[in-house]
């Protein structure tokens, strides 16, 4: 029997069990939109993490204290003192694949204004942080080398402070808040970034000269960081060994001795994030993977159920001459369609329920991997589990399964 | 094995036209067949021969035990001699491989079935174009063309859309006979084809089943019934394996005679 008419017997064959054809795609229509959705939700988080990423400057690169080793024993970085101004001064002397550099200093706490109040972070920084960063200042101005060296009690703030502090909608600029008791003019309005993908609110900030911070707030001598920018993504392994070769000079390491700093990178930080949002993804996708297990299970169940229940036609088939190989063919393509008709309004499903989730406010973006994949795992499962139903039915023997009642 | 052969019958109603051919279409030499059941072997042939030449219309005839059905599975090439041979139109059955069984029924057999076996929810025309599919030579206007002829010479030329569920026991055997006339057979095999039927339809499957004799179809009718074998070619009794009579009939009674004798059915 040529294809096309076996083609046209499954499709009859399916099309007088419409119901149970239906229930029997439902799995794969399930376990097919499940797989797409998840790959969307993981592909679309990974895009908006790279796109955040992006955002915050491919070229940023933080330098932070750390692989201190005191006797053996590895020190919490934070608590480390080792990041001085002499740093500082020594890669703003050596800089040759850096632009802009700044010292960061931090210190949480509660911000006062009126009877309005709320907690955030202060970050001390030069008046190249807001180069590094690209983040333009919206109304009023950003502080100036002046205020840098004056310790000036002047702070930038990010939109959730002035919503938090001036819900009445008044300008902030000009106002005096108080941070941890200390009163500070706010000169500028930060532009609104949003929240990160680690929900955290970046525009939750104050933003003062670092010596301000530093004196006045903190009384240390230290930065918990220091920040650079590189003159492009693509010099970002340069300006780390620039970096590291200033910083080692200057801390005295010896040769082969271990770093006492970390160089961190947004490009190695996408590195990082990608590959967690992919480990999410495959745990994701294999889970829902399982459920077209199931379905192939559910279509091999009703197709041998189908070959039973046809075993006098089968008989009546092999007695006018089809042969063992026509009627295996007949249930595997039976069960092929019945798969790959699931899979495509899985397909169909699944790019529904994205669409859903993307208005609910997930990310989502359906790779084309996602669908040829499932495609092929439908023709897959139609033929692995379609295949001992078919082999069954191509067993008969006609003698018996044309009297059979 | 000549004295099997039948002679022509002489003084019959009907088929006084009909020239006896020499050539045939079925034979068997000493077909044997053993079945084995737990410990014991029951031989259900014991040694079988005969020829069917071209144009017969032979009734087997047997109780059940007989070995009748097993006779009928072997000349329908679905089961093979366990010793012996079996030569379908000059082909040797034993030897041969299920999927070349498979092709020689499709070529060579047309099967009527007692539950006329249609596919269900499917038209006369697809139904009776069934053995084409698995012929590779026809394509599909030639199948349909080869089913529209079969189904007029059964007289079903104006049902050809109907379903076989839209059909009474008649006319679904009609579409039985057209099915196994497709193919054009060496040979059609009726296996108690009228055993589902009543009287009065079972009369007009006779009369249909004798114009295809006048055509010069070989047909080989398997049944219980001495009835059958009044209006057949000739008759083989089978008793427990074996061929008790092989008889011609010299004088075959016309079923369209019989049928008009009948009573008018209440309904239909």
């Amino acid at each position: 029997m040529n294809f096309l008419n076996l083609f046209k017997v499954a499709f009859r064959a399916i099309g007088s069990n419409k119901f149970r054809s239906f229930l029997s795609m439902l799995g794969i229509i399930i376990g097919v939109a499940a797989v797409i959705i998840m790959t969307a939700i993981g592909q679309g988080s990974k895009e908006s993490v790279r796109a955040n990423i992006a955002q915050m400057g491919t070229n940023v690169l933080t330098v932070r204290p750390g692989a201190d080793m005191r006797g053996g024993v590895r020190q919490d970085p934070s608590a480390m003192q080792t990041l001085k101004p002499e740093d500082y001064e020594a890669i703003v002397a050596n800089k040759k694949y850096i632009t802009y550099v700044s010292p960061e200093v931090t210190s949480g706490g509660q911000a006062i204004y009126g009877a309005n109040n709320t907690n955030t972070s202060m970050y001390g920084e030069s008046i190249e942080y807001f180069n590094i960063k690209q983040w333009p200042i919206v109304s009023g101005s950003a502080f100036t080398e002046e205020d840098v060296r004056k310790s000036a009690k002047v702070c930038v703030v990010g939109k959730t402070i002035v919503n938090e502090l001036f819900p009445d909608g008044q300008d902030p600029v000009g106002k005096t808040i108080r941070f941890k008791s200390i009163p500070f003019r706010i000169i500028g309005v930060l532009k609104s970034k949003g929240y990160n993908n680690w929900g955290m609110d970046q525009d939750n900030v104050l933003i003062a000269p670092y010596t301000t911070v530093m004196k006045r707030l903190l009384a240390q001598t230290y930065y918990s960081s220091i920040v650079c920018s590189a003159i492009r993504e693509e010099l970002t392994d340069q300006a780390i060994d620039e970096l590291t070769t200033t910083l080692r000079q200057n801390h005295k390491i010896k040769e082969g001795a271990e770093d006492d700093f970390t160089i961190r990178s947004q490009q190695e930080m996408m590195e990082t994030m990608t590959s967690t949002m992919d480990t999410i993804t495959i745990i994701l996708v294999v889970a829902a993977a399982f459920s077209l297990l199931v379905a192939g299970i559910g279509i091999m169940n009703i197709m041998l159920v189908s070959v039973t229940e046809r075993t006098k036609e089968i008989g009546l088939r092999m007695a006018v001459g089809a042969r063992g190989i026509d009627i295996s063919y007949q249930f595997l393509i039976e069960s092929t369609l019945i798969s790959i008709t699931g899979g495509m309004l899985g397909v169909l499903v699944g790019w529904g329920g994205s669409t859903v989730c993307g208005l609910l406010g997930l990310p989502t973006s359906i790779p084309m991997w996602s669908i040829l994949l499932s495609f092929a795992v439908c023709t897959l499962i139609g033929i692995a589990f379609g295949y001992v139903p078919a082999k069954k039915a191509a067993n008969m023997d006609p003698i018996e399964a044309i009297r059979y009642e | 094995m000549s004295s099997n052969t039948p002679q022509q019958p002489a003084a019959q109603q009907q088929s006084t036209a009909r020239v006896k051919s020499d050539k045939v279409v079925i034979e068997l030499k000493d077909v044997r067949r053993n079945f084995i059941v737990g410990e014991e072997t029951v031989h259900a042939l014991r040694g079988i021969n005969f020829k069917i030449f071209e144009g017969e219309f032979v009734t087997i005839m047997g109780t059940s035990g007989s070995g009748k059905s097993t006779l009928l599975n072997q000349l329908g090439c679905l089961d093979t001699p366990t010793s012996g041979e079996y030569y379908l139109d000059g082909t040797p059955v034993r030897k041969m491989s299920k999927s070349q069984r498979a092709k020689l029924r499709n070529r060579k057999i047309g099967f009527v079935f007692q539950s006329y076996n249609l596919l269900p929810k499917t038209t006369a025309v697809e139904n009776v174009e069934l053995p084409l599919m698995y012929n590779s030579k026809f394509t599909a206007a030639k199948r349909r063309e080869a089913a529209i002829e079969a189904l007029k010479a059964v007289g079903l030329g104006d049902r050809l859309e109907h379903k076989s569920n839209q059909m009474s026991g008649g006319q679904m055997q009609r579409v039985a006979i057209a099915r196994a006339l497709v193919n054009n057979p060496a040979v059609i095999l009726a296996d108690e084809a009228t055993g589902n039927l009543d009287t009065h339809t079972s009369f007009e499957m006779l009369v249909l089943f004798q114009r295809l004799y006048e055509k010069g179809h070989t047909i080989i009718f398997v049944t219980h019934n001495p009835e059958i074998a009044q209006y057949s070619s000739r008759n083989i009794m089978l008793r427990d394996g074996k061929i008790r009579e092989d008889t011609p009939n010299p004088n075959i009674l016309s079923a369209a005679d019989a049928l008009a004798a009948l009573p008018a059915p209440q309904d239909d």
